[in-house]
């Protein structure tokens, strides 16, 4: 049961328990009981909107980073992993593979501060090599919703 | 000599008395309406999942612009017979025993056509889908309905299909999950109308149309019965499952001689089904499975939901368990059919189809698709409950 409300949610997280049971064929309560177990073992770690900025009038930006790191000799790249980790600023940080090592996405008010932050604070890590930097222009998919999806096709009203 | 025939003294006979489809005044209103909620489509509410749509656009891209062979592609009709018997369970030689056509409607016409003989009949459950009568018509045969009764739970029953069959009764008709009942038809129902096929050597033409949308139970077909294979047309295509009405892709499979015949009329009025719609046919079959799943389980769930309310509302009404229409009783109401859909479009903007549009014995009954975002049919649902029609007088 805990695997499909875990699809369910990961479609969308603010289904209700009563449909997640309708779903899952469970009951509400056994639902609610699965939900609160899985957010007390960290599987589930949170909750956000998807949010089409495009639609937003504020100037905020978003950058994707490919940073290249050297490894420590004592846990590899989790410590400078998790040292950037803890900056606000970054919003998302993966460790890839290819061609370069983590991966963050960063959030400012505007392109400067953004571009400050590489500069000042991400660029002079101990361990961090190199930084190469990608403003996001226009957002087309996030978890699996399109932003602008087809226009709505009119049906006949009535067919057989 | 002076004319002496008016235009529509052209008309062949048979088409002139022909009645068109439906409740054409009820419609027109419906069209006229801009905030009608509408449970009067027959058609799936998603649009054609996105591989199969970019494999149609692919094949146009690729310049697969000409004509297929008569019975359609040789790779659709291995796919088409190689599904048919995974989920069916009868074999077909996709050379010579599968016709690829327009719509499992054209694949009607063409079995009618190539079964009858003028004057003989064929029977067939009603209520049932507008075409059938006139396909029969139109193919100069006798449209013979049983009537299904809700007590039966839409299913036809042996005794009654035994006491419509003649010395001229040519075929039977079937469809399960019904349109517009939803009905399907349990196992040892099925076994007995296959034995009346074969003890009155009957054809037994078969429109599966819906037979992937069942809920409850594993959809069985007659043509896997033993002996039957020999004896029935199984019409299918991709319009409800895949969500591809407009594509226009079904097709028949049956024993080689019908094949034969059908395709004659196929190549002489048709050439042969759409490209483009064939190729995506096919994707559907390779790779639609996943998507078409989820649009079930999709309609179980609004199926329960929906069926569920308009019990508590006071529309007595089967848990169907196929298709995506609920047929609920609105004899409550004291109304005939007609009237409980005008009013109800006049008082709440809300189209269901009357049951009677189905034949006459849909009588009494309306036909809701839920196939209807669930906002919507809360909605109607309300409006219904407002209207003040859904009571028990």
């Amino acid at each position: 049961m805990k695997k499909i409300i875990l699809e369910l949610l990961r479609e969308n997280a603010r289904m209700s328990l009563e449909e997640l049971a309708e779903r899952t064929g469970a009951s509400v309560e056994e639902v609610r009981k699965g939900i609160k177990e899985l957010e007390m073992s960290g599987v589930i770690c949170g909750y956000t909107a998807i949010l089409n900025e495009a639609e937003l009038s504020d100037n905020r930006v978003k950058a994707l980073i490919e940073v290249r790191v050297t490894p420590k000799r004592e846990g590899g790249f989790d410590s400078v992993a998790r040292r950037i980790a803890k900056f606000p600023e970054v919003t998302d940080l993966i460790l890839i593979s290819g061609s370069y090592d983590l991966q963050l996405t960063v959030v400012g008010n505007s392109l400067q501060e953004v571009a400050n932050f590489v500069a000042s604070r991400l660029a002079t890590i101990d361990g961090v090599l190199s930084t190469s930097t990608g403003f996001m222009l226009r957002k087309y998919k996030e978890s699996g919703r399109i932003m602008q999806d087809d226009e709505e096709y009119e049906r006949l009203k009535v067919s057989f | 000599m002076s004319a002496s025939k008016s235009a529509s003294d052209f008309v062949a006979d048979h088409i002139r008395t022909l009645p068109k489809s439906g409740i054409r005044k009820f419609f027109d209103l419906v069209n006229t309406m801009d905030d009608v909620i509408s449970l009067g489509v027959g058609e799936p509410d998603f649009t054609t999942p996105w591989c199969i749509r970019e494999s149609g656009l692919y094949s146009i891209e690729r310049g697969h612009t000409a004509y297929t062979s008569n019975l359609g592609m040789l790779s659709l009709r291995k796919a088409i017979c190689s599904y048919v018997e995974r989920h069916y369970g009868a074999s077909y030689d996709p050379a010579r025993e599968c016709i690829v056509t327009v719509g499992v409607s054209e694949a009607l016409d063409l079995t009618l056509r190539t079964l009858l003989n003028p004057g003989e009949e064929v029977i067939y459950t009603e209520p049932c889908y507008v075409s059938y009568p006139a396909e029969i018509v139109m193919a100069h045969g006798v449209p013979v309905p049983v009537t299904t009764r809700v007590e039966d739970g839409f299913a036809i029953t042996p005794e009654a299909l035994a006491a419509k069959i003649t010395p001229r009764t040519k075929a039977i008709l079937l469809n399960f999950p019904c349109n517009p009942t939803g009905a399907t038809m349990p196992m040892k129902y099925l076994r007995a109308v296959a034995d009346l096929a074969k003890k009155h050597d009957l054809v037994v033409i078969t429109d599966e149309i819906y037979s992937e949308l069942t809920y409850d139970e594993e959809h069985a077909s007659i043509a896997s019965l033993p002996g039957m294979t020999e004896r029935t047309i199984f019409l299918h295509g991709f319009s409800k499952a895949f969500a591809m009405t407009g594509w226009r892709v079904g097709y028949a499979c049956g024993p080689k001689e019908i094949i034969d015949g059908m395709m004659k009329i196929h190549q002489y009025a048709i050439m042969c089904a759409s490209t483009v719609a064939q190729e995506a046919a096919l994707e559907a079959l390779n790779r639609g499975e996943k998507e078409m799943l989820k649009m079930r389980e999709s309609y179980r769930l609004r199926r329960n939901f929906f069926v569920k309310e308009l019990n508590e509302l006071g529309l007595p009404c089967l848990m169907p368990k196929g298709a995506f229409y609920a047929f609920p009783s609105i004899k409550g109401s004291g109304m005939d059919d007609v009237e409980f859909a005008s009013e109800l479009l006049k008082r709440e903007h809300v189209a269901v189809v009357p049951g009677s549009a189905f034949g006459p014995g849909g009588t009494g009954f309306v036909r809701c698709c839920y196939a209807t975002s669930r906002e919507d049919l809360k909605e109607a649902l309300a409006r219904m409950k407002r209207s003040g029609l859904c009571t028990t007088a």
